[in-house]
């Protein structure tokens, strides 16, 4: 199978970065080549006909002290990963190792001691306590369980972690239901923490409480790693929430890392295409920038299944950008720049990694009928003119700032204002090659070639753009199918979760 | 909103059917139960123009969802709906509802005006094609034949971008996917063409791509058809997207309204600015800190007396003689097309606003 | 949908295999895990103080002196192939399914349950369709009126139906209709007699019978009403307009009524075993009796055929609810 080649690429890609790091800490948990997948039994003999690959070959590593923030769409796996390196379900492949020490393939009695270590906080502060429990014995369960006996006694500890995480202790007698939601919230952190965990992994914490309830406890949770030292890796849908609690963030499609990158990197210049389209997506509380929907892109459809992910990349199927290569390659998630990792092999705000590869699928042209101006001629955008300048600009700033590992970019995709296209394209003119290296070159050779193909999506029109393109664009003439196609693929029968 | 001055000053008789598209006037629903009377709204006054949207904002149990709910006059409905006690007037185009028969009001219902919901899974009925539930509600209010009305289904859930609708109108709901089952759920409320269309968290169960391509139909749909819309939310970045109007409540009670603009820029509610504070905001350097409102949302029956929000309210103490605990603060006029209710001096606020919130935003 | 039809039919013979293994080791297996020797057994068989000659034979006759897989293969081969039972001077034939045969009457058990089988079925299906109608019907108008008078009263009623047994209300009801006033039939008269004379004859027992399960239906209905009407989906159909009787039944009932759909299955499968008290207060011939008979006379086989012939009959209810319910539900049709 190709993922564990792609593991090798990745922890290649994993050494230098490691080695380069400034601030280099000892890596907590590290998880390689991780899969889970659900098998899908059917017929009078009930055989396995498939699987839902709900992880499917995923690496990164959680370094002492950081917070690690995974994104992504429900269906992701996003859950199941924070689940399986938990150990609370076992995986079907891979590594996990947590402080160096294999524990992928451990017993629950071989668990048992390393559970202290590794905590999880659950998303439903109503479905995760048990109703019939006072908050004391909730929380002191660990202590139970572990045959732990802390300084001063059980008690004592309990009520110091309930003052710890912002409740009185005399609620140690009281019930769940007598708590709001926050409440709650707080009482499964209390829980998590009782004994002193090196490792907590939060499964969506926030997403079930109030607007104003989840600032509490997102400052409450930030708080307590400060004092606490502690290490998290915490699971949302929501970007906002992430961004703000993380250090580095991790965004999941259908099963896999796309994009793990340092979380100012991310949020500035994402290079993942799909990392772009879901940040652009979150709606801002800021009626200024209301009508300007010119940065928003729409994504096509749904999730394809994680029972038949689409072959290559598996986002080719709502890309925008998606050329043939996407389809027949899966594309290997490397360190492109400094402490940013993508799987991409035409990844937004840097260098085209299949400059060879232009002819857009024709799903990647309808769905960039959706995707706003702006961003086909911001971002380097396979077939359209512009291409040439972000491009060779982001890869000179890549070169050029690679040491500090920020770029300026995003301020230059920012400013630019709907109608700057034909600027874009004579600044790509007259913007000076970087660096005359074979790779320039081929770049060079593709922008012209680009240029001379027309504008082909980017403005849909002209005869050059079909001519150049004769496979792909009788299908998107006359045939629907690649978008429904996707759109149809969640029909498929859901498997159960066991 | 401008009719809304005289009513709220009261210097006009309320009986007189208005001219907005819909006047909500002193709406107050209130559930007896056995712990004391749940207020879940209580005393609530707003209006929505044709064509426009009104975003409802507030956090769980603020009461956004009953008001919804009084409107379509569904929580009369039910076990629950037999001790409901609710006062005050809805007036639809030109009817008033809150004194109207059930009868008239279900009439009403799914034709003139039509929801949507938070969860699309669960706001369909499990057993039943999707085409077979928007062709039942097509055929309450149409007299036409099981054909025509599946014509119509298919027609419309073409419009709401669902691709193949043909093949789709014989699916159940379970088959479709989360963003698909949302969109379906917005076809079987428009197939009447309802000219006042409720979104109660519409987008809220959905993931972010999907979000903003539901956000993008409803736009688009009230553009085509006119409608008025009332998008029930606790997100404020839907709000800022979508909302022409927006009506903060809390505790059952409006405590701040005004256009979307004048909302966002000048916010002068407390609770407005712990709101904004309370989020964190993917389009802003990220503030090391967030700043939550303190504490706990109110019991709905005890209401905190003054004005409810005074528990949380940091800047409760400013105003003289304790008033915010005794008093409670009437909706006033603060900027064009803009009510607050809040003890807090104009100069006051203006302070907080611009040295102690907006900085932090 | 077909494979999930083959699926449970399969699952169903396997269970049925085991049904029968489970019954044939209840009667022939325990006795001598007690202690009872084969002698002892054969000795049954035959009337008071045997010679030994005549033991030996019967026993060898009955193949009670083989392995115990045999007999159970026998078992096994009579209901499939049919069996011979050479009882010495004749050899009687037992037709296919071969349920055994009664060596205190001297007749096979097959047509002896088939001949009572209509009686017991004509109580079940009567007493069924009474307590669905009623049981549903009060659930449901005491779930749209949770805590009114009408609500109380009947719930209060059908509390009293669970708890009052069968000999009280059946004797009652005998006492009451056919004796101080003759109102029903005493006999049994079939159905393609004089289906007046038969449903006539049969009315007390059913009413008396759907008392007991309407009751239980009633309160399974009005919970699963009380929850399915706040179900998000009938705010939905509320929110379209529909008039409120079409909430509450095309989409309300339609929802609560799968599950009962799964508990009638079990009860009715149960019921065609056999409905014992009932059959014997109204002094029914059904197949409730023929059991009665049989333990009465200690006559294994007879047992056994009751046995084997609830058996079946649940597991075909179980398989017909398994299958309804996938009609009812569509998403039951995936898994």
């Amino acid at each position: 199978m190709s993922e564990t080649k792609k593991t090798d690429t990745a922890a290649k890609a994993a050494v230098p970065e490691q080695a380069s790091a400034p601030d280099e800490r000892e890596v907590l948990l590290k998880v390689e080549n991780l899969t889970k997948h659900f098998p899908i039994k059917k017929g009078i003999l009930r055989r396995q006909v498939g699987a839902v690959k709900a992880v499917d070959g995923i690496d990164f590593e959680v370094r002492k002290g950081e917070t690690l923030g995974v994104v992504g769409e429900s269906g992701c796996g996003k859950s199941t990963m924070g689940r399986v390196i938990t150990r609370l379900q076992d995986p079907t492949g891979g590594k996990i190792s947590f402080e160096g020490q294999d524990i992928t393939r451990l017993s629950t009695g071989e668990m048992r001691p390393l559970r202290r270590d590794i905590q999880m906080i659950f998303q439903d502060p109503y479905g995760s306590l048990n109703p019939r429990h006072t908050i004391g014995s909730i929380v002191s369960a660990p202590f139970r369980l572990q045959g732990v006996e802390p300084e001063g006694g059980v008690k004592k500890e309990v009520q110091r972690l309930l003052e710890l995480v912002g409740l009185s202790p005399e609620h140690y007698n009281r019930y769940p239901h007598e708590f709001s939601g926050g409440q709650r919230q707080r009482i499964g952190i209390a829980r998590a923490l009782a004994l002193k965990p090196k490792l907590v992994v939060a499964d969506e914490p926030v997403s079930a409480l109030d607007v104003s309830i989840q600032a509490q406890v997102v400052n409450l949770m930030d708080d307590l790693q400060e004092e606490l030292g502690l290490t998290y890796v915490i699971i949302a849908h929501d970007l906002s929430v992430v961004r703000h609690v993380s250090d580095r963030i991790a965004v999941m499609y259908l099963g896999k890392i796309v994009e793990l990158a340092d979380r100012n990197a991310l949020y500035e210049a994402p290079m993942h295409p799909y990392t772009k389209a879901l940040m652009s997506a979150v709606p801002v509380p800021d009626t200024t920038r209301r009508g300007q929907k010119s940065e928003r892109i729409l994504l096509r459809g749904d999730v394809p299944s994680p029972i038949a992910p689409p072959s290559g990349c598996r986002f080719h199927t709502r890309c925008w950008k998606a050329t043939e290569i996407c389809r027949t390659t899966e594309p290997q998630l490397v360190e492109l720049k400094p402490g940013q990792r993508v799987a991409c092999h035409h990844p937004e705000n840097f260098a085209d990694q299949a400059p060879q590869d232009t002819v857009l699928l024709s799903a990647a042209k309808e769905a960039s009928e959706l995707v706003p101006d702006t961003v086909l001629s911001g971002g380097s955008q396979d077939g359209t003119g512009s291409e040439a300048d972000s491009r060779s600009e982001a890869e000179s700033e890549a070169k050029s700032e690679a040491a500090t590992g920020t770029s300026a970019e995003p301020e230059q995709e920012q400013e630019q204002e709907p109608g700057s296209k034909t600027e874009a394209v004579a600044e790509s003119e007259a913007a000076p090659e970087p660096e005359a290296g074979s790779e320039g070159a081929s770049d060079k050779e593709q922008a012209s070639a680009a240029e001379e193909s027309g504008s082909g999506a980017g403005s849909a029109s002209g005869p050059e753009a079909e001519a150049a393109e004769p496979a792909s664009s009788p299908e998107a003439a006359g045939d629907p199918e690649p978008v429904s196609g996707s759109d149809d693929a969640p029909k498929s029968p859901k498997p159960k979760g066991e | 909103m401008t009719e809304l001055s005289k009513t709220e000053t009261g210097d006009e008789a309320t009986a007189k059917a208005p001219s907005a598209f819909l006047e909500v006037r002193d709406l107050k629903v209130h559930f007896p139960t056995d712990d004391g009377i749940v207020k879940s709204v209580d005393g609530l006054s707003f209006s929505v123009e044709k064509g426009k949207t009104l975003a409802i904002v507030g956090e769980s149990g603020s009461g956004k969802s009953v008001t919804s709910l009084a409107v379509m006059g569904l929580h009369r409905l039910g076990a629950r709906g037999k001790n409901v006690r609710m006062s005050g007037e809805i007036w639809l185009n030109g009817k008033e509802l809150v004194g109207a028969s059930p009868d008239e009001v279900r009439r009403l219902r799914g034709r003139e005006m039509a929801m949507i919901f938070q969860d699309p899974l669960s706001a369909m009925h499990p057993y039943y094609k999707v085409g077979d539930q928007i062709v039942e509600a097509y055929r309450v209010h149409h007299k036409v034949s099981k054909k025509e009305a599946r014509k119509r289904a298919v027609e419309m859930l073409d419009r709401v971008g669902i691709p193949e609708p043909a093949k789709r109108v014989d699916g159940y709901p379970h088959e479709f996917s989360g963003g698909m089952r949302q969109r379906a759920m917005i076809a079987m409320a428009l197939v009447n063409n309802p000219e006042l269309l409720i979104a109660d968290e519409p987008t809220t169960a959905l993931d972010v791509t999907v979000q903003a391509q539901i956000l993008d139909l409803i736009r688009d749909l009230q553009k085509e058809f006119g409608s008025a819309v009332i998008m029930i939310t606790h997100d404020l970045g839907v709000v800022a997207e979508i909302a022409d109007d927006v009506l903060v409540m809390y505790g059952g009670r409006c405590v701040e309204r005004g256009t979307a603009t004048e909302v966002f820029e000048k916010p002068q509610h407390p609770y407005t600015w712990g709101l904004l504070g309370s989020m964190p905001r993917i389009d802003r350097e990220t503030s090391e800190r967030l700043t939550p409102v303190k504490g706990q949302p109110p019991s709905l029956i005890n209401v905190p007396s003054g004005c409810a929000f005074h528990p949380r309210c940091p800047y409760a103490d400013i105003p003289a003689d304790n008033v915010s605990r005794t008093v409670r603060p009437e909706l006033e006029l603060v900027g064009a097309g803009h009510w607050s209710a809040c003890h807090l001096s104009a100069e006051d606020r203006e302070r907080i606003w611009t040295e102690e919130i907006a900085p932090k935003l | 949908m077909i494979s999930y039809i083959l699926r449970r039919t399969f699952a169903a013979v396997i269970l049925l295999l085991v049904v029968t293994a489970v019954t044939f080791a209840i009667f022939f297996l325990l006795p001598r895990l007690v202690g009872q020797s084969a002698d002892q057994l054969a000795q049954q068989y035959i009337g008071k103080s045997p010679s030994k000659a005549d033991i030996v034979a019967v026993k060898h006759n009955l193949g009670l002196d083989q392995p115990l897989y045999i007999q159970y293969w026998h078992f096994i081969k009579g209901i499939v192939a049919g069996a011979d039972y050479n009882l010495g001077p004749t050899t009687v034939h037992c037709d296919v399914p071969c349920f055994g045969y009664s060596f205190k009457d001297h007749v096979e058990v097959w047509p002896q349950l088939t001949s009572r089988i209509p009686i017991t079925l004509s109580l079940a299906l009567g007493a069924a369709v009474l307590w669905l109608l009623s049981g549903v019907a009060v659930g449901v108008v005491s779930a749209l009126k949770p805590r009114s008078l009408f609500d109380r009263t009947f719930m209060g009623v059908a509390l009293a139906g669970v708890s009052l047994p069968m000999f009280f209300t059946g004797n009652l009801a005998i006492l009451l209709f056919t004796y101080k006033w003759p109102i029903f039939g005493r006999t049994y008269v079939p159905f393609t007699e004089n289906p007046a004379q038969w449903a006539n004859t049969l009315f007390p027992a059913w009413c008396s019978l759907a008392l007991l399960y309407s009751a239980i239906y009633a309160r399974l209905t009005r919970s699963g009403m009380l929850e399915t009407m706040n179900e998000d989906f009938i705010r939905t159909a509320r929110s379209k307009g529909l008039p409120e009787r079409t909430v509450v039944v095309r989409h309300g009932l339609r929802a609560a009524l799968t599950p009962i759909i799964t508990v009638f299955g079990m009860d009715l499968g149960l019921l065609l075993g056999g409905a014992v008290i009932t059959e014997y207060v109204f002094s029914l011939p059904g197949v409730g009796q023929y059991a009665v008979q049989g333990i009465t006379d200690n006559d294994l086989p007879k047992i056994l055929g009751v046995t084997l012939l609830a058996a079946v009959f649940v597991v075909i209810a179980n398989l017909l609810v398994d299958v309804l319910y996938a009609a009812a539900d569509p998403r039951v049709r995936l898994s």
